[in-house]
């Protein structure tokens, strides 16, 4: 009481000059908010252009400005990678860890130009072209940290895609350099044209320790199953050509062999084939009375005639796809990309992805013993199988192996699958294009059983109000003895209940609602799910004349 | 008003500083980003860079150097390491196909039931040769199942015995059945003598001794498993939500020391006694007391309470751990009980890895992880749980519930490599019926195949061919079958007729057939024997085929409605003539009945629809001992097809209409054909029944109630307004 007299009594000698004093605090407050706020408009907004400039001269940083790594004479060498290196032997999941997306993290090491003690490079092309696709397409995706700690696999920068231009010792020494490196655990490394003259090991010499390899061109003998990945050999047509997609069918040519290097010995071969079946066989060699240039590569010839490659492909219904001193050969990329079914021969060799992929669905493989039979081996392969191959031959590189971005992904998907298998794209989701996936019906109830009584079934009663009938039904069903729950749904919308009893199917607007209703449906599942059959199923004995007591189902029909 | 000017500015000043905190927040948290990490992203290099392949990089010159690739590829086979090109004889398999030869086996040689069991398995396939010069691939007759030295079934000196086989030839084109390898302590992979380049099908292999494309993982199974049939999947139906009792369970040993017992120790972490009941026990072998350490009793007497079988039954998802070696028989018994398998087993190469994808019916866990593992499963979603349950009942049944499939698979694997181009896809092993119903070499395009057309979302063709067994000879054109060419070729459906001439005299001229709108072919049978009736004929080219006897009444509109419900149902006989069989208790054997009942189990193939398919599985798939059974007796071929056909789909066939009377009485002609008059003839098809139910092992046939009948029919409308009414006429 006292202390509201007291405030009563100061409070109008008061309120005006705090009023100022308030006032000038609040508007000062004000401008500084509103200052801040523009501010940080201007800095938001409009120096935008200041950070991309900033970006772009990102943009122009060149390869030269990466800083220079000189290696020792004496530094370390990995060892030569393990043979029994497996997913739980030699791989850290730990690093991976549990979490709800179910991604692997994958860091980049930055680039850096390693060279020896005289300051020779370690590789002579450098960063590639492809690598560096490679390397910026898994660095816009999902898997990419910046990160180092909580990374779970580790990309170096240094390229070896092609092992011709590596020098082996000291690009296995910059391996080791790498600053967790540690063994080589949870680093991939990506290859493509392994080994050398004269032997071509068919997995890349560079000794790397427990290192995942990515490789073309694996032999059953060098190939670590469940931890190496096998990777198609990028074909640089793949970006530089665009070949239509081409219904499948017959073909001009039957079969199709556009390879340069052949060896001599199955080149004979195939000429004996031509000879035998003609013109169904196109055998094409490079073009000898062409000047050797970079256009050479886009020709093949065949006596004197002028073919354009890769478009030639298109041509045929099988191309042949044979080892050469690799057993990855970039042909197979141009082959898939015509549309053109590969006859691959290249024994022992893993082919492209084997762990996700079904070639057999796509490609026809068969041993180079059996050379002399091919053309009758692939006459025997059905029309229609061809077609889907075909088919199946095109999105396998659309989707695989169109872009050095398809083929990373791909490869970081697969070692994903195998760190989290039970969240791992099913085989049919990796070999299914989405034709298929439209126009096939899996149905989730897929193994045949024929239930058994005991359970019974739920019935499900909706009604409108009309209990009556709906009394007669709840009567009649229970009387059925396999019936273990009766539902009734319950749909009174406040309407009054319809005088007929049939009153709901004698309604016309009723017919109108259920046809709207149906091509409601329809245009939601986006096509007619419901098929017209001209058969309905009757107990085995109905309405035949036959003691209605000895019929399973007696009295039914009646109705 | 003035306090309201007050509150409007300090609003609008709190307003302002939110959206600077707003504002401020992205762009602070970027910053920091470019100033503490050097490349937050790969930089994007402006200088053109040089392709990894240069163009002009040609290996021709330098490859043609060299020596033959066929040498090259023939360097590797010294290696103990074995593939298919460098051990493998491929020669041996060309001319007469794929076949086995099974070494004779010795008087005083101890041989383990198991052994025994494939052993007979291989020599009842169709594969089976007993001349070594045919074989393709060679099975030992010493037993080498149990290499383990402590075990009692371990046979000794078989190095010698081995080196003393005559074919040996170091092992090539051999294959080695193997269940059990290595001893305590430390369980190696050795099999105690040189198996040279022999393949090996052995259990609990690892990934590092596997060699890819040569050996193969087979299931761990136990001397009780049936050499036949064996047990139906447990699951019976469809729940819906998925979930059961519990969600994971294991119950098994314990290994306080040595290989393997680290997982099984450390399972007692994840069991919480409510959804996860892990049980171990301690109590096995002679001196486990010796061992025994604090939780041995409190285990124990945990393990004691629950019952295994109940557990087994009642939950979503089984453990299994690896034992001392890596495979254990938890693997098979769960997934018999539909309960989804979570392995946790690091290295172990699945069994029929080659061709299974276990990732849609098992979790494939992590022994590292092991504390992950239940709230991995917790995470799985209840379609992924639908399907992965239905999967592990398809596969159990497919290629695990008996010996006997365990060996064909085997063999078809094996096969499927020597075939290469030809082999089996992915998807006709990982679908139902499963790689050994689906025959590679009737054709490697899956629209060929009655199962695959919804997964290729195709249809079957539009077009039928009638096949028309006849055995008596043409007298008079009021013959029934002359009617009964006339009826089928007026069908719109109807692509050909071809009349399979089975009887002994000659073929009738070209004119005595009456002239129809589809051609008629006639062809005749070189031995006329019953099984010639559903061989895979070049002339077959549509997917549907019509086997009708000579005597069958049909009419045109009866074929039309029949053939309609076929192609809803392309993968089950649909026809009209049924019959039923019974299990009689009294003399214990099965029974056959052509009885009015209120169910059936067989379409006779009489007048029945099914496709070309089954054909060629009659005939490529059932051995020889059944056919001739079938042509010795002129009987019971329509109930073969009828089993063989039930056995691929698990499903009953489909009947149509009903029809009283599908035969014309035989008014006093006396010929081949009235042999139903004979008495014989149902006592035969008793017999008939029980011994196809032997071979297959189990009843393959299911019982239907149901009838197809079109819509309309007998119903009390106009017979004008009804498509199919010439049905209810007869």
């Amino acid at each position: 009481m006292c202390a509201s007299v007291k405030y009563g009594s100061r409070g109008p000698a008061l309120i005006p000059r705090m009023k100022t004093k308030h006032r000038i605090y609040y508007i000062t407050l004000f401008s500084v908010v509103l200052l801040g706020l523009i501010a940080t408009g201007m800095f938001q907004f409009w120096p935008h252009s200041i950070e991309s400039s900033a970006e772009w001269s990102l943009d122009r940083r060149s390869v030269h400005d990466a800083p220079l790594v000189r290696i020792p004479m004496s530094s370390p060498i990995p060892e030569r990678g393990d043979l029994s290196c497996r997913m739980h032997t030699c791989f850290d999941v730990y690093r991976c860890g549990y979490n709800p997306k179910n991604k692997i993290k994958v860091f980049i090491y930055p680039l850096q130009r390693f060279v020896d003690e005289v300051g020779v490079p370690i590789s002579s092309t450098g960063l590639s072209r492809e690598y560096n696709d490679l390397l910026s397409a898994i660095s816009d995706s999902d898997f990419y940290t910046d990160d180092v700690t909580r990374a779970c696999l580790f990309i170096p920068s240094i390229d070896v895609l092609n092992q011709n231009s590596l020098r082996i010792r000291e690009t296995a020494q910059a391996l080791a350099m790498l600053p967790r490196w540690d063994k080589g655990m949870n680093h991939l490394l990506f290859n493509m044209l392994p080994g050398g003259p004269p032997d071509y090991n068919t997995a890349l010499d560079v000794p790397r320790d427990r290192a995942l390899l990515a490789g073309g061109g694996f032999s059953t003998w060098t190939y670590r199953q469940g931890y190496d990945v096998s990777i198609p050999v990028y074909s640089p047509l793949s970006a530089e050509v665009d070949l239509p997609e081409r219904q499948p069918g017959p073909r001009r040519y039957f079969i199709l062999s556009s390879q340069t290097a052949i060896h001599r010995e199955y080149r004979v071969e195939l000429e004996r084939l031509k000879e035998e079946n003609g013109e169904a066989l196109l055998l094409l060699d490079k073009c000898s009375n062409l000047s050797q240039d970079l256009a050479s590569v886009r020709k093949r010839c065949y006596k004197g005639q002028v073919y354009d490659y890769p478009q030639i492909l298109q041509e045929s219904s099988f191309c042949v796809v044979l080892r050469g001193a690799r057993l990855g050969q970039a042909t197979l990329s141009d082959v898939l990309q015509a549309g053109c079914v590969p006859v691959i021969m290249a024994d022992s060799y893993i082919l492209p992805f084997s762990e996700v992929l079904d070639w057999k669905r796509a490609s026809v493989v068969i041993p180079e013993e059996k050379l002399p039979e091919m053309y009758t081996i692939l006459k025997s392969i059905p029309h229609r199988q061809v077609e889907e191959m075909q088919r199946q031959a095109r999105w396998f590189w659309e989707a695989y192996f169109s872009s050095m971005k398809a083929i990373g992904m791909t490869t970081l998907q697969i070692i994903n699958d195998r760190i989290y298998p039970y969240a791992a794209r099913t085989y049919e989701e990796w070999n299914n294009p989405s034709v298929v996936k439209w126009s096939s019906v899996n149905s989730p109830l897929f193994l045949p059983l024929i239930p058994p009584r005991s359970p019974g079934f739920t019935a499900v009663v909706l009604t409108y109000d009309r209990i009556e009938s709906l009394f007669r039904v709840i009567t009649e069903i229970s009387k059925v003895p396999s019936l273990a729950k009766l539902l009734v749904v319950w749909n009174n919308q406040n309407k009054s209940p319809p005088e007929a009893i049939d009153g709901l199917s004698l309604d016309q607007t009723h017919m109108v609602e259920r046809s709207e209703c149906i091509n409601k449906f329809a245009s939601v599942f986006g096509t007619m799910p419901l098929k017209v059959v001209e058969h309905r199923a009757d107990p085995v004995l109905y309405k035949d004349d036959f003691p209605e007591k000895l019929k399973s189902f007696p009295n039914i029909g009646s109705l | 008003m003035q306090a309201k000017k007050r509150y409007l500015i300090l609003f609008s000043a709190g307003v302002c500083l939110i959206l600077l905190f707003y504002l401020q927040g992205p762009a602070s948290r970027r910053t920091p980003n470019r100033g503490d990490d050097p490349h937050p992203h790969w930089p994007h290099f402006s200088d053109p860079l040089r392709a990894f392949i240069p163009w002009d990089q040609t290996e021709t010159e330098d490859y043609n150097v060299r020596v033959s690739p066929r040498h090259k590829r023939d360097d590797n086979s010294g290696a103990y390491k074995c593939r298919m090109d460098s051990c493998f004889d491929f020669s041996l398999c060309g001319s007469n196909g794929f076949k086995v030869y099974v070494y004779p086996q010795q008087k005083g040689e101890k041989i383990s039931e198991s052994y025994r069991n494939i052993l007979s398995s291989i020599e009842s396939s169709r594969f089976y040769t007993s001349d070594p010069g045919q074989a393709c691939l060679f099975v030992l007759n010493l037993d080498t199942l149990d290499r383990d030295q402590l075990s009692p079934q371990y046979v000794h000196n078989l190095k010698t015995k081995i080196q003393n086989l005559n074919l040996w030839n170091n092992g090539r084109n051999h294959l080695i059945f193997n269940l059990y390898s290595g001893t305590w302590p430390d369980y190696t992979e050795d099999l105690g003598f040189e198996i040279g380049q022999a393949m090996l099908a052995k259990a609990s292999i690892s990934t590092e001794n596997f060699r890819p494309d040569f050996d193969i993982s087979i299931p761990l199974f136990s001397k009780d498993h049936p050499r036949t049939g064996g047990d139906r999947g447990y699951l019976k139906y469809n729940t819906i939500p998925p979930f059961r009792k519990y969600v994971l369970v294991f119950k098994g040993k314990r290994y306080l020391t040595g290989i393997g017992s680290d997982t099984r120790n450390a399972l007692h972490h994840v069991h919480n006694a409510e959804d996860v009941v892990l049980l171990t026990t301690c109590k096995h072998g002679k001196d486990w007391q010796k061992h025994k350490d604090a939780r041995c009793d409190k285990d124990n007497a945990e393990y004691d309470r629950y019952d295994y079988k109940e557990m087994l039954h009642n939950s979503t998802f089984c453990l299994v751990p690896r034992g001392r070696r890596l495979g254990s028989f938890r693997f098979l018994e769960a997934l018999q009980a539909a309960c989804v398998p979570v392995m946790l087993s690091n290295g172990w190469e699945l069994p029929f890895s080659e061709i299974i994808d276990w990732h849609t019916a098992a979790v494939i866990g992590d022994e590292r992880l092991l504390l992950q593992i239940p709230s991995t499963v917790r995470s799985i979603h209840q379609d992924r749980i639908l399907s992965l349950r239905q999967q592990t009942q398809f596969l159990w049944e497919a290629y695990f519930s008996s010996v006997e499939k365990i060996v064909l698979t085997t063999l078809e694997i094996i096969q499927d490599r020597v075939l290469q181009h030809n082999a089996r896809s992915t998807l006709m092993w990982n679908r139902l019926p499963g790689g050994l119903f689906t025959l590679p070499q009737f054709s490697s395009y899956l629209g060929d195949f009655p199962f695959f057309y919804s997964v290729l979302g195709v249809k079957p063709q539009q077009k039928f061919t009638a096949v028309i067994h006849a055995v008596t000879p043409l007298v008079s054109q009021s013959q029934p079958i002359f009617k009964l060419l006339v009826a089928v070729a007026k069908s719109q459906y109807c692509a050909q007729i071809i009349v399979l001439w089975n009887c002994d005299k000659p073929l009738p001229a070209k004119h005595r057939w009456p002239a129809t709108s589809v051609p008629v072919i006639v062809i005749e049978g070189e031995s006329k024997v019953m099984s010639s009736r559903f061989l895979p004929y070049d002339n077959i080219r549509t997917d549907a085929v019509l086997s009708l006897d000579e005597d069958t009444v049909l009419s045109t509109t009866e074929v039309d409605f029949a053939f309609t419900v076929w192609q809803i149902f392309p993968e089950r006989i649909v026809g009209y003539p049924a019959r039923s069989h019974f299990w009689d208790s009294n003399k214990e054997r099965w029974g056959y009945t052509s009885k009015w009942t209120n169910d059936y189990s067989m379409v006779l193939t009489g007048a029945a629809f099914y496709h070309r398919y089954y054909n060629y599985l009659y005939t490529q798939y059932l051995p020889g001992s059944l056919k001739s059974m079938v042509d010795q007796l002129s009987n019971c071929e329509d109930i073969l097809m009828n089993f063989l056909v039930s056995a691929v789909t698990k499903m009953p066939p489909i009947k149509v209409t009903q029809k009283k009377q599908y035969k014309e009485t035989m008014m006093g002609q006396t010929s081949r054909a009235s042999r139903w008059a004979d008495p014989d003839h149902f006592a035969q098809r008793q017999m008939c029944m029980n011994k196809f139910a032997s071979w297959f092992g189990t009843m393959p046939l299911v019982h239907s109630q149901m009838r197809l009948d079109p819509v309309l029919f007998k119903d009390q409308v106009s017979i004008l307004r009804k498509k199919y009414r010439d049905i209810e006429r007869l």
